[in-house]
């Protein structure tokens, strides 16, 4: 008799740890029973996010290249899971490619996106970029894998933290990936994934008071209830696109400038 | 010790000092009895067929009759902007727009005494700061963008930036021509026609405007005023063919414009509201941060969405800095906006005297102390002395919402810590100040307070170079030095 496999159990990823759903609700998909995650899901998401975002933006930006490409380690180890759960080997590759690439900017953005600012007058101006705090990504459908890492990746080379509401219809890649993420030395909280329906919870998190932008790039084109919702507490709405830049960084930017006399 | 005393008593308390009137002339502005709208070039009559008065808010006398945008006539502008768009200015070799820039500059500095005391008269601000403030910076800010038009690709690498089309402004009414340049001088040298709407109680200083965009020979259509009222506004904010909207105001309107706009597309920049934290250290030059709290709130009647409202003063120097604040506050002038000697002019309008009385009878129910120093108001126009609120309450309303007028509201802290936390709690994050000699401190702090603009040392400095906006809900975009470039460009890559 041949042996029977050990099915693994797919749960929510909040704050390090992989909880079900609060709500005991689950939604079958690709054959695997998966969480469902509930309002008070999401909030916890938010709440871990928040607690984990003064340490991870407070990071050195070399110490957050390290840990990006930490996962970029974890990932390439698990490449033959990872690539089950999508198109194949190919698009592992060109995620783990992805991971190193924006690993790379951590420590970069100032000196690209920042400056000293000439201003007329007996005073030092710069300006810095600085993560903007948690961002709410909805993440795309295809290519499931490569997707979800381009729109993660940027938000959270800077110092932000995010909460992720993964593909419902192949969840099973971000779910992998949550694996990678763990075992990777990304503080728990700093990347959140929420398995559910988009539509229920993607106007939870437009509405929460305590994210600070959101990103629509995988919500399709009709996104006007989000950007309505997100209005209550001016998020920034981020639309971005699939391609690597550092641009899709500084879409989850704030420019802070900072002034100083200069004198005896 | 005992040299201490002696010496002071021979100068006389600046209140007794004497100061003879000192007026501005204000016959170099020659007003129109009324001023129609700037379409496509020329001053036409609204088609609402509406008018209204602006007055000087230090007399209340009426200064002239203006235009009422209504709907068919903000198209009009909106389909001038259009027609100026495609007809030309977009193709127009970056280094010629940027002369029309260069030239706006120019004849701005050369008409600035003109306008710094339109602005006084219309606004009400003292005519010191906007000889001295406004006009140089709005002249120094399209002077700054002018560079920029033929050199935008060196500002991204690796994109190429485009124009967006045809951008709706609406700017508020507490520095009207400097906040009309930082809306214009960018969206035109990235390439973009405007529409702006001035905000209705300080509609002058835009239309002497227009008659700086004739000067320029600036192309039809470049540029369009559309004065009016919040309807007006409203009717730019929804029209359909606007690529972009850029807005400074206050945070309950730029919250209803993102919700107007969303679906839309259209790109959008908020410079809103603020409560800006200015953190007084015991270690800092005393002195030097009276000056810098007293520039920080009374500047501009406090009429300044950076302004440093919440005043964070660390405990073991609470007593004598409160004593010598108090004591400065004696020698704030208020008074003609015209006269060259007033510190604090005129509220700008009865509406917003009302707001902030509102807001100062709030403090007193809520049990904070107010102080006032000893001045006499005029009898007419809309007046508000210079006030300090101690024993303030953190969750107090004069200490959470934005007042916009000459009132500071005074709390303490004991450590680093509990001044980054207390300067935080608040939904804004425009500006803060620090004040401390210790630099490694200023930096720490500068870190943590999440404020888009951090003045160490000093308060309410502004550069064409250096970019000014919120984070959190006191908006998104950035106004001023290349990173003011991105709102008005798409990226073809």
């Amino acid at each position: 008799m041949s042996r029977i496999a050990v099915r693994k159990t797919y749960k929510l990823y909040i704050g390090g740890a992989f909880p079900r759903s609060e709500s005991g609700r689950t939604f079958e998909s690709l054959g695997q029973n998966v969480a469902w995650a509930s309002r008070k899901d999401a909030r916890d998401a938010v709440k871990a996010a928040r607690g984990a975002f003064p340490k991870w933006s407070g990071a050195t930006p070399y110490n957050r290249g390290q840990v990006l490409y930490r996962l970029a380690e974890m990932m390439e180890a698990r490449a033959g899971d990872l690539a089950k759960s999508c198109s194949g080997r190919r698009e592992v590759e060109r995620a783990i490619d992805r991971v190193v690439w924006y690993a790379g900017w951590a420590d970069k953005l100032p000196q690209v996106l920042g400056g000293s600012n000439p201003v007329a007058g007996p005073y030092f101006n710069f300006t810095v970029p600085e993560p903007t705090g948690v961002v709410a990504v909805l993440a795309p459908d295809m290519p499931v894998l490569e997707g979800l890492v381009s729109r993660i990746a940027p938000v959270i080379v800077s110092g932000n933290t995010a909460v992720v509401v993964i593909s419902e219809t192949n969840p099973i890649a971000a779910l992998e990936l949550a694996e990678a993420i763990a075992t990777s030395d990304l503080p728990g909280g700093v990347v959140n994934l929420l398995t559910g329906y988009r539509a229920e919870l993607g106007p939870i998190l437009a509405a929460h008071m305590d994210v600070n932008a959101i990103d629509v790039t995988g919500a399709g084109d009709e996104t006007t209830e989000l950007e309505v919702l997100a209005a209550d507490n001016v998020k920034r709405v981020v639309r971005g696109g699939s391609e690597q830049s550092p641009w899709e960084i500084s879409a989850f930017l704030e420019l802070k400038t900072v002034w100083h006399p200069v004198g005896t | 010790m005992a040299a201490k005393t002696p010496a002071t008593r021979a100068v006389p308390s600046p209140l007794e000092w004497e100061y003879a009137p000192a007026p501005e002339a204000r016959e170099i502005v020659r007003l129109e009895e009324r001023y129609g709208l700037f379409i496509g070039g020329e001053r036409v009559a609204p088609r609402s067929r509406k008018w209204f008065a602006t007055t000087s808010p230090a007399t209340e006398e009426h200064l002239a009759d203006v235009a009422l945008a209504g709907a068919r006539d903000v198209d009009l502008a909106v389909q001038a902007g259009r027609g100026a768009f495609e007809d030309g200015w977009s193709t127009l070799r970056p280094a010629e727009r940027a002369k029309y820039l260069f030239r706006i500059a120019r004849l701005i500095q050369e008409r600035s005494r003109e306008l710094a005391v339109a602005e006084a008269l219309d606004g009400g601000k003292p005519i010191k700061e906007s000889r001295d403030v406004d006009i140089p910076l709005a002249a120094a800010h399209f002077f700054y963008y002018a560079g920029w038009a033929d050199k935008l690709e060196y500002a991204f690498p690796n994109r190429k930036p485009r124009p967006l089309g045809v951008a709706g402004q609406i700017i508020p009414w507490n520095f009207p021509l400097l906040m009309l340049a930082w809306k214009i001088a960018p969206a035109l040298a990235c390439g973009n026609t405007v529409v702006l709407k001035p905000a209705e109680s300080t509609p002058l200083t835009a239309l002497i405007f227009t008659d700086i965009c004739r000067q320029a020979a600036l192309p039809p259509g470049v540029v369009n005023i559309i004065t009016g009222d919040g309807s007006t506004g409203a009717h730019l904010v929804k029209h359909p063919d606007l690529d972009k909207v850029a807005f400074t105001g206050s945070t309950e309107v730029g919250k209803a414009i993102r919700r107007e706009l969303a679906g839309t597309g259209v790109k959008l920049t908020l410079e809103l509201g603020g409560k800006a934290a200015n953190i007084v250290f015991d270690d800092c030059a005393l002195d030097q941060a009276v000056e810098g709290i007293v520039n920080g709130i009374y500047f501009n009647q406090g009429h300044v969405c950076c302004a440093g409202s919440r005043l964070l003063v660390q405990e073991s120097i609470y007593e004598p800095l409160v004593a010598k604040l108090k004591r400065r506050l004696r020698t704030i002038r208020v008074g003609d906006p015209l006269d060259k000697n007033t510190d604090l002019g005129a509220i700008n309008s009865r509406m917003q005297l009302d707001r902030i009385r509102e807001l100062v009878a709030s403090g007193e129910e809520e049990g904070a102390e107010m102080y006032q120093p000893p001045c006499v108001l005029p009898e007419k126009g809309y007046w508000f002395a210079p006030t300090v609120f101690t024993n303030v309450a953190q969750s107090s309303r004069i200490a959470q919402e934005e007042i916009f007028g000459p009132v500071l509201s005074v709390l303490t802290f004991r450590t680093p810590a509990e001044a980054v936390e207390k300067a935080n709690n608040t939904p804004y994050g425009l500006s803060a100040g620090v004040w401390t000699e210790k630099g490694s401190r200023i930096l720490w702090m500068a870190e943590r307070l999440r404020a888009g603009v951090i003045w160490a040392n000093t308060f309410n400095r502004f550069d064409p170079t250096s970019p000014f906006g919120g984070y959190k809900e006191s908006g998104f975009g950035r106004e001023g030095g290349l990173h003011g470039l991105e709102p008005y460009l798409r990226f073809d890559r």
